[in-house]
């Protein structure tokens, strides 16, 4: 498909969209304080832009959001990297996480509130938890799928095992860490509202809460977009990162050249 | 007068089953490989080839049995016993020369040292020019002499080498044949050689190994005295071939016999 082409078709979704919006709100199911229409939330979003306070939201909610996130890696990525090469281990292990994986940090909310007071450091930690598993499971999956030829290469040359680790699985194991890490971005940015919504005064969870309570649902979907249009930014620098990576780690896309220049 | 290289006396081996019923992949399979030779193992999918290949490579115990190279027993792999796999086991994540260097690097070889003997062993596969680029940007053949040079950039005595040619084209395969054989000649390695294919086990080796299957065993060992490099279409190519067609029974001579080997 053209360039072009995919650009006008996605421009055309969005018109589309946008045009039922308005045109739901013209239908009038609900009065326009409950149903904002498109030009509000523009409205919203430029005064909130002049007034300065939509990029301070913005950025306490990313730092929170990269604090969170970058401990969970660093916690899952070795603990994955232990677990998957240790089976033992992973047996051992394997049904707590199971059971623990599928109850949401939104559940955690109360305990994590009471545990961690009030400020930045709760909605870190429901940051931290979402993006936890993901992080680990892709980590674990990672290593327990390299192929196995790999370390017989590498014990027939005579690696020790330490060498094993860090020099075939670790690089071997990357390129699906990476995928890992990626989903979990995802994941866990759902749950920056959650976070934010309680024992804050800043961010965009607290915005979306805030304008909730003073009847402003212009300035909630105004927060709303603005979560998505992030959300999408993340996602497609990481996107562009993990192929920078990749193209490092030789995982080509087939246009590379395959005769010497 | 040649030394004993490899000697297998009594092999054998079964693996378990998951109803925990024991199948017989190797009886009593007895091998003795002299220094410099080139043999070829040679028989049906499934006769244990590839579990024997491990087994002298030191990546599996036998049940049964004993392995010797050098005179020591085989406890585990060793970097003098180097195995080249067929899908050749390349590190993505390095760069041709990188993964032609592993060995040197983890013998604790200094870089600039590492790098020459590294790039001595490409031009040996005639892969200078693709020092640079990563190993799936090759081709199949390509891989396979990268993997060559990496296993014989550390000097290793025996290579072990499971079906590397199995996923060539013809053509390329011929030519891995051709450029084997002289470096072969040119190292004095001591190669054992998996293969399915009759042509290439008469053209390489010095001995030809035939296996049976169910369990695996040998069969019977064919010696190709002919000098190289080798003329495919000699009488003396065809009359070694027709032997070993024959062992298999694929020929129909006299009493009609269950074929044991089917293409
Ligand atoms: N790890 C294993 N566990 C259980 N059975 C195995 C294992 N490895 C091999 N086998 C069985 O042992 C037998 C011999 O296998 P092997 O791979 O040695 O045969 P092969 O001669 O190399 O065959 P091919 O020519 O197809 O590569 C086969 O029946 C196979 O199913
Ligand atoms: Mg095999």
């Amino acid at each position: 498909m053209q360039r072009l082409e995919r650009i006008f078709l996605s421009m055309a979704g969005l018109a589309g969209a946008l045009t039922l919006w308005q045109v739901l709100a013209w239908a009038g199911l609900y009065p326009r304080y409950l149903f904002p229409w498109p030009g509000d939330v523009l409205q919203c979003v430029s005064q909130q832009l002049r007034q300065g306070v939509l990029g301070e939201h913005i950025a306490v909610s990313l730092f929170r959001f990269s604090g969170g996130y970058l401990a969970a890696a660093v916690v899952a990525i070795p603990l994955g990297l232990l677990l998957g090469w240790w089976r033992r281990l992973w047996v051992a292990v394997d049904p707590l996480v199971q059971v623990l994986r599928p109850i949401s940090p939104i559940a955690w909310l109360p305990l994590v509130t009471l545990w961690f007071g009030i400020g930045d450091l709760p909605a870190i930690v429901i940051i931290f938890m979402a993006a936890f598993y993901p992080i680990l499971l892709g980590t674990v999956t990672a290593v327990k799928n390299v192929d196995p030829v790999y370390i017989k290469v590498a014990k027939n040359f005579g690696a020790s095992g330490r060498h094993i680790l860090w020099r075939v699985i670790v690089p071997a194991a990357f390129p699906y860490i990476t995928m890992g890490l990626h989903f979990a971005l995802g994941t866990a940015w759902v749950f920056l509202v959650a976070g934010e919504m309680m024992g804050v005064r800043s961010g965009l969870g607290f915005l979306i809460i805030d304008a909730r309570n003073s009847m402003d649902t212009g300035l909630v979907v105004a927060g709303m977009l603005v979560i998505g249009l992030l959300g999408l930014a993340i996602d497609r620098l990481f996107g562009w990162l993990e192929r920078l990576a990749c193209r490092r780690w030789g995982i080509v896309e087939e246009e590379g050249s395959r005769w010497p220049r | 007068m040649a030394a004993i290289k490899i000697e297998a006396r009594g092999v054998t081996m079964a693996y378990t089953d998951k109803a925990g019923r024991s199948l017989p992949v190797l009886r009593e399979v007895t091998l003795e490989v002299q220094e410099g030779e080139f043999v070829c193992l040679l028989g049906p999918s499934g006769c244990g080839k590839s579990t024997l290949l491990n087994i002298l490579a030191g990546f599996e115990a036998p049940e049964e049995g004993e392995m010797r190279i050098d005179g020591r027993s085989v406890t585990g792999p060793d970097p003098r016993y180097l195995t080249i796999f067929q899908n050749y086991g390349l590190f993505p994540w390095r760069s041709v020369l990188g993964n032609v260097e592993y060995g040197l690097e983890i013998q604790g070889v200094p870089a600039s040292r590492r790098r020459a003997t590294a790039m001595e062993y490409l031009r040996l596969v005639g892969l200078l020019p693709f020092a640079h680029h990563h190993p799936r940007q090759l081709s199949g053949g390509m891989q396979q002499r990268v993997a060559l040079a990496r296993a014989l950039a550390v000097d290793p005595d025996v290579i072990f080498m499971d079906e590397p040619f199995g996923a060539l084209d013809a053509i390329t395969r011929i030519k891995m044949q051709e450029e084997l054989q002289r470096i072969w000649q040119q190292k004095k390695k001591t190669i054992v050689f998996v293969t399915h294919d009759i042509d290439e086990a008469v053209y390489l080796a010095d001995r030809v190994v035939l296996f049976t299957s169910n369990p695996g065993r040998i069969k019977t060992v064919i010696s190709i005295p002919i000098s190289r490099p080798r003329d495919r279409s000699s009488p003396d190519f065809a009359a070694l071939r027709d032997q070993i067609f024959t062992a298999f029974q694929m020929k129909q001579e006299g009493e009609p016999g269950e074929p044991e080997y089917y293409i």
